[in-house]
């Protein structure tokens, strides 16, 4: 088979990018190495949708992120994918550090973004009472929201998957062969090819980029660690507070998050590959006190997990979105830091131009459908409509994790539907099952048995997130 | 919406005896919710001996234990929903729980809560390095190995010297595996001094006071842990780091009360214990609903449990019968060397003898526990060693009880 587009990595703007050409008469087929989507920096990042004051004017990143928040929103209402328009606040702490605020408001005007006001530290806290008292002045950006990254992406690869997108997982690719077509083999030997070629690999896009031919620039990857509270603590902001650059760091967020825990973080730290998604004594000290900074009373005890993703940036500080220079046929969409997450539909639209550009036909299906069933549908329902639905889905009446109350029902949903989860990680991001505050104690060895059972492979054989990672090590 | 008098929520052994008591004490209408498909709670997989000592007068393992009060309590014809998940209490005792039929709606007369603990889990502790497979609560592998028969790994660290996590340095033992370290980050073990010797000393696994898993190791399968003394910031000593190669780590680091549904209810916590304020009765704050197992203070024998849950099903009993009215309550307080007191108020009218629950603040020789309400003594009692692993009960006769003004303050001295 050959497809007419191959995009590598099932991130959240692969992802967007299938679903975008999902639309039209296309063969397209997403090559993932890892054991399911999202498994990169789309899985461990803030999930903010950003206003989009930041980036500097004039660039990718500031017309895609202004462009790509109504987009988002609007994507998310298709895929049923929970957001919420919370806001954000940008702090400055002392009169040393308010021109930053300044900048980022006249930034923000430049950039396009509506609503923005500024606020003094009292009229902050009065829609943020637990603002740090140190608080002086603050930039209101109400357009600004949460959403969940890992949901989005599974939701858009879903949707993409439902209009005819192939998802070819374990696809670590070795080799990238360019004649006429882009034929492409991965580390077991398997083989595919396509007429155009989509470069979404996060961290290793220089290195996809190079195994193709064209190897005109350089990912530096770079580890953001965070720190998840449990969802007693979800209340304890409603926006998504940041704080202003300062010589001492980028600053720290505390944000409520779309499923209601209270997260902060990232740190920012250089590191040597996409690999090192370790925690470090050093990013979690980082994390407390620059959070207390904004927040003071931030109760680290009740702290559930702690992870780090590693976002993909470049030199130049932009997003790298075109048609290779060097290979005709491979567009690279590399370098995708923040603000990707909220640009990722605005950024897919950008590529399916790039791709009509050089000479992509672009015939739209009749039956594209871009709505996803709610997978949420069942835990949103009032005790009435959950009783009725009961009675004709039993399995949704067993409650398998008891910590936010996920049924049976709801986890073969997530091991049966497109993108079937295949391990105990991927029924955890699709249903949240294992994500409370015992992190998969007790259920565990019952998702083990459901993905085995569907699956009908032994209990040896599931993993926890893919190859290599057993969980049972044998029969006793 | 259907009615109960007392529904009793979880069927472990704190939710067994309640209901026992409460049945033989007249109230009839008593059921029990539980979301496993029996009941008999985490005995179920406690396949070890040791349970039922003081309370049977013999030595049991989990299930055996489970199963005399699981028999009681089917020859009484309790009624008992299985599979059955409470997800919602209200001060007003209506339960809301779901199973395979629906959603169930109690009204309740009382309510018992004996929903048990959780363990502490990895993410609560911050422990630096990769997140790979091979990292399981202590609890969790002990299901995964007695109940679904799965072994969990050959090369063992474990982390917290709890009791499960001493009960399954033994278990893995057994199957095979070489536990290669208990790190215990406290000078001293969390543990019952018998399970040290019997599952650790007979089976020469060293344990390492003052020492925590400072780093994991590995991207699919765990590889290997880095442990390290701690300072007296409980921080790890970057000189003393060692690496063990290791393809699972155990935690046994803390078991937390599950009291989603007491916070919903309304009742307040205790925030010693994690677990609701009670009076001797084991009622909580709210009139008629009460508290009992590990879900009101963590027990270290189920003996125990047993005893306490006892108390919640006779009081609960007594509250519908209209035998408990409150009267001259007066508060209990931990003094000197002591962490908490168990119940924390006592009604001082009461006829009957109150036996206080209490752990040590840190472990101690010979120590000497005196009970004391302004300068009148209540009750003393002497004990050869006190360990915060280990529970201390101290009896108040009734005659003494009466003679309390006012706060009951239990503290020690050291002989």
């Amino acid at each position: 088979m050959i497809y007419d587009v191959l995009i590598a990595g099932a991130g959240v703007v692969g992802g967007m990018v299938a679903r975008e050409l999902s639309k039209y008469k296309l063969s397209v087929c997403i090559l993932e190495k890892e054991n399911d989507v999202a498994m990169g920096a789309s899985k461990a990042n803030s999930g903010i949708v950003h206003g989009g004051f930041d980036p500097e004017p004039d660039t990718l990143k500031a017309k895609l992120n202004v462009a790509g928040v109504e987009m988002l929103y609007e994507a998310a209402d298709q895929l049923n994918v929970p957001y919420k328009k919370n806001g954000s606040l940008v702090c400055a702490f002392g009169a040393s550090e308010e021109p930053a605020v300044h900048e980022l408001y006249e930034r923000g005007l430049i950039n396009g973004v509506k609503g923005m006001e500024k606020l003094s530290g009292d009229e902050a806290r009065k829609i943020e009472p637990r603002l740090s008292e140190a608080c002086t002045l603050a930039l209101h950006i109400p357009s600004a929201g949460i959403v969940c990254p890992y949901q989005l992406t599974l939701s858009a690869i879903g949707n993409a998957m439902d209009n005819g997108v192939e998802l070819k997982r374990n696809f670590e690719i070795t080799d990238i062969e360019k004649t006429d077509l882009f034929t492409v083999t991965s580390y077991k030997g398997e083989t595919v090819q396509g007429r155009y070629f989509i470069n979404c690999a996060g961290c290793y896009s220089d290195e996809i980029a190079a195994k193709a031919g064209d190897c005109s620039f350089n990912i530096i990857p770079r580890a953001g660690e965070y720190l998840l509270l449990d969802k007693t603590e979800g209340e304890t902001v409603t926006h998504t507070i940041f704080q202003v650059p300062t010589p001492e760091g980028k600053g720290i967020l505390v944000s409520p998050t779309a499923d209601g825990n209270l997260l902060t973080g990232p740190t920012a730290a250089v590191v040597e590959t996409a690999e090192n998604t370790e925690i470090t004594q050093n990013g979690v000290d980082t994390v407390i006190k620059f959070a207390a900074k904004s927040v003071p009373s931030v109760q680290f005890r009740q702290v559930i997990t702690s992870f780090a993703g590693v976002r993909s940036s470049e030199k130049n500080g932009d997003f790298i979105i075109e048609a290779s220079k060097k290979v005709d046929g491979l567009v690279n969409v590399a370098a995708i830091d923040s603000p990707g997450l909220t640009s990722c539909v605005a950024i897919a639209r950008y590529v399916v131009g790039i791709l009509e550009d050089i000479g992509l036909a672009l015939d739209a299906k009749d039956n594209w459908d871009g709505t996803r069933v709610n997978t949420h549908a069942f835990r949103e329902m009032n005790d009435e409509e959950k009783d009725a639905y009961i009675k004709a889905n039993p399995a949704y009446g067993k409650i398998i994790c008891r910590c936010e109350t996920i049924s049976e029902g709801e986890i073969l949903d997530a091991i049966r539907r497109n993108p079937k989860a295949l391990d105990v990680d991927s029924v955890k991001r699709r249903t949240r099952a294992g994500m409370g505050r015992c992190q998969g104690g007790f259920c565990s060895p019952y998702v083990m048995k459901l993905i085995a059972k569907e699956q009908g492979i032994p209990m040896e054989q599931v993993t926890k997130k893919g190859e290599g990672s057993y969980i049972a090590t044998g029969k006793i | 919406m259907i009615n109960h008098d007392i529904v009793i929520i979880g069927g472990g052994p704190a939710g067994m005896a309640a209901a026992i008591a409460a049945y033989d004490a007249g109230i009839k209408d008593t059921v029990i919710l539980d979301r496993e498909d029996s009941i008999g709670g985490i005995l179920r997989q406690c396949i070890h001996n040791g349970f039922g000592l003081h309370k049977l007068g013999r030595e049991l393992t989990g299930p055996e234990y489970a199963d005399v009060f699981a028999k009681q309590v089917y020859e009484r014809g309790i009624k008992v929903y299985t599979e059955t998940m409470v997800t919602d209490l209200t001060a007003d005792k209506v339960v809301t729980a779901t199973n395979r039929e629906g959603i169930l709606k109690i009204q309740a007369k009382a309510v018992i809560l004996a929903m048990g603990c959780r363990e502490r889990s990895r993410g609560a502790l911050n422990i630096c390095g990769s997140r790979p497979a091979g990292i399981f609560s202590a609890g969790t592998a002990q299901k995964l190995v007695n109940c679904e028969g799965y072994a969990v790994g050959k090369r063992v660290v474990i982390l917290g010297s709890g009791d499960i996590g001493l009960i399954m340095a033994r278990r893995m033992s057994f199957e095979g595996a070489k536990v290669e370290a208990v790190c215990e980050i406290m000078p001293y073990s969390g543990g019952l001094t018998r399970n040290i010797v019997q599952c650790l000393e007979d089976y020469n696994i060293p344990l390492y006071l003052s020492t925590t898993v400072a780093e994991i190791h590995g991207k699919q399968r765990l590889e290997g842990v880095t442990i390290a003394q701690v300072g007296p910031d409980r921080r790890p000593i970057e000189e003393t780091k060692r690496y063990i190669p290791c393809d699972t780590l155990l935690l046994s680091v803390g078991l937390i009360p599950e009291n989603e549904l007491t916070r919903t209810a309304g009742i307040p916590i205790d925030p010693v214990t994690n677990g609701a304020l009670v009076d001797e009765n084991r009622q909580t704050a709210i009139p008629g609903i009460f508290a009992c197992g590990n879900v009101l203070q963590v027990h270290d024998l189920v003996d125990y449990v047993s005893d306490e849950a006892e108390i919640a099903g006779n009081g609960a009993a007594a509250y519908l019968k209209g035998e408990l009215d409150k009267k001259a309550t007066v508060s209990t307080k931990a003094g000197y060397g002591v962490r908490y007191v168990l119940p924390q108020t006592v009604s001082a009218l009461s006829d009957k003898p109150v036996s206080l629950f209490l752990r040590v603040a840190n472990p101690y020789g010979k120590v000497r526990f005196t009970v004391k309400s302004g300068d009148q003594v209540l009750a003393t009692a002497v004990r050869l060693k006190a360990v915060p692993g280990e529970m201390e009960k101290i009896n108040i006769p009734a005659e003494k009880l009466a003679l309390a003004s006012g706060e009951i303050t239990v503290s020690l001295e050291e002989l």
